[in-house]
């Protein structure tokens, strides 16, 4: 479970995050939701420690992890998977060795038994059979399995994604979705994903928080987003056609 | 502007504070030394060659032609044009001219990999990303580049040699005779620790610079170019200072 408790953030005069408190729990699929500069991305990187927040506390069962000094602060990395918005693959490295990256640093596996546990990582991900290929040439859709693939490679407890979605054709969309969905039930990880896209919320959102201009507005579920009275909330789910059809039936 | 000067100095130095940590596995260490040293040092011999040679050449004819007079021995045409090679042309002009390849390669690809969160995930596997990235360019450019040196120095004397030959514009055994005169060994140990140093200059300031780009591909542009100006500008401010250290 990561828990965050009365979270700020500011750059200068802008407060970027105010008294953010929210739980995510595991086995879920945990959504931050929210536009364009509610602060979404800053909240996912103060969660993995790549930004510091002003004040209040991220908690991952239990253990506060940006007290923590640099070298323990990376060896707890190792229990986090992320799947960066754009990938992030390594233009230097085949996709094997994409995946292969962190078993390099923390195993003592010998060559054969990482290649065999890359291997099943990208056939969990349907991409077998490009492990020689580099990043450049795969597709969008394939560089964001491959960077699932490299997430999990280590069995991490935590999954942190960020837009998995963004630049995706609807069809790849849904497919990575249900990708994230169901690695975070088999593997009972942590998933937190940051999004915007209303389809993916209506997918797989299993306990949503919804920022809006640094404030943690609502939370909930899928299932109950429809009935919000948080009109900010309502404003963005509507901006969704399919999202504001299925909120004007319910009404 | 001060003030920025000396937060950028100050980041600077803890970046290699960073940079200089026990790598996580020295067997990736050395894989990645290896990798650098082909890709930084070897991919510039050619480079290095080419130039070497045409300045060798030059400096013959231009000192030859400044060299009228009866009464000075055509053999100090060859004496000066090893001084001026082993001095100056082989490490600080070297120097210059690794400051635009190694220096705008670093920052590019360093540039390239903040940008596109590489080095967020490299951070993220647990793996510090400076010292995985950083440290085996530095050392191997710092640690390999005195053989630029030495290759520089036997073409650059070699393009001399084909001039005199080919043109005839002193004798070929006063040109080599001058080539042997008066020779000083620490000249050449010298030369090695100035290139050494400029080029830790180099690969660690376009590091720094390539590291913590921002600003998307535009910024990925202007980290390389500041970092190449920065490194000449270093370079020839040390040239001086190395030089009155250890020549005076």
């Amino acid at each position: 479970m990561i828990r965050i408790e009365h979270l700020y953030k500011s750059f200068g005069d802008v407060h970027v995050l105010k008294d953010i408190s929210i739980e995510y729990r595991q086995g879920l699929c945990n959504m931050i939701i929210g536009a364009s500069g509610s602060g979404k991305t800053v909240l996912l990187k103060i969660l993995i420690g790549l930004m510091q927040q002003d004040s209040g506390t991220v908690t991952f069962n239990g253990q506060d992890i940006s007290s923590l000094p640099y070298a323990q602060k990376k060896h707890f990395r190792q229990n986090i998977g992320v799947l960066f918005q754009n990938s992030a693959l390594f233009d230097f490295a085949t996709v094997i060795e994409n995946v292969m990256f962190p078993m390099d640093f923390f195993t003592a596996w010998s060559r054969r038994e990482k290649i065999e546990r890359a291997q099943y990582c990208l056939e969990r991900v349907n991409v077998q059979g490009n492990d020689r290929k580099y990043p450049s040439e795969l597709s969008g859709g394939m560089q964001k399995r491959v960077g699932i693939a490299r997430a999990i490679a280590l069995n991490p407890k935590y999954l942190i994604c960020d837009e998995p979605n963004s630049g995706l054709d609807p069809e790849t969309s849904i497919l990575i979705d249900q990708l994230i969905h169901g690695l975070t039930k088999e593997f009972g990880m942590t998933t937190v994903i940051n999004t915007h896209d209303m389809n993916s919320i209506l997918e797989i959102g299993d306990n949503i928080g919804f920022l809006h201009k640094g404030n943690m507005l609502w939370q909930g579920t899928r299932h109950n987003i429809f009935e919000t009275d948080c009109q900010e909330l309502r404003r963005f789910v509507c901006a969704n056609s399919l999202a504001r059809n299925i909120m004007n039936g319910r009404q | 502007m001060l003030r920025e000067f000396f937060i950028q100095t100050g980041r600077y130095f803890l970046f290699l504070k960073m940079v200089f940590k026990k790598p996580e596995k020295w067997k990736i260490f050395w894989k990645q030394f290896f990798i650098e040293a082909d890709k930084l040092v070897v991919s510039s011999v050619v480079l290095v060659s080419v130039i070497s040679i045409f300045i060798g050449g030059v400096l013959v004819i231009q000192t030859a032609s400044n060299m009228n007079n009866p009464f000075l021995d055509r053999m100090l045409v060859g004496y000066m044009v090893r001084e001026t090679l082993i001095l100056e042309f082989c490490s600080t002009m070297v120097a210059l001219i690794l400051a635009g390849k190694i220096g705008s390669n670093i920052a590019s690809e360093l540039g390239s990999m903040r940008i596109t969160d590489q080095i967020d995930a490299i951070e993220m596997a647990g793996v510090n990303s400076a010292s995985y990235l950083v440290l085996p360019k530095i050392l191997s450019v710092t640690l390999l580049s005195p053989l630029l040196v030495l290759l520089s120095l036997c073409l650059g004397l070699f393009g001399g040699w084909l001039v005199v030959y080919v043109t005839s514009i002193i004798p070929l055994a006063k040109y080599m005779a001058g080539l042997k005169y008066a020779f000083t060994e620490f000249y050449v140990f010298y030369s090695c620790i100035k290139m050494s140093f400029f080029c830790f200059l180099i690969s660690s300031i376009s590091a720094f610079k390539g590291y913590y780009a921002s600003g998307g591909t535009l910024g990925v542009g202007r980290a390389s170019t500041k970092s190449i100006v920065i490194s000449c500008i270093l370079i020839l401010m040390f040239d001086l200072i190395i030089t009155q250290l250890m020549l005076y």
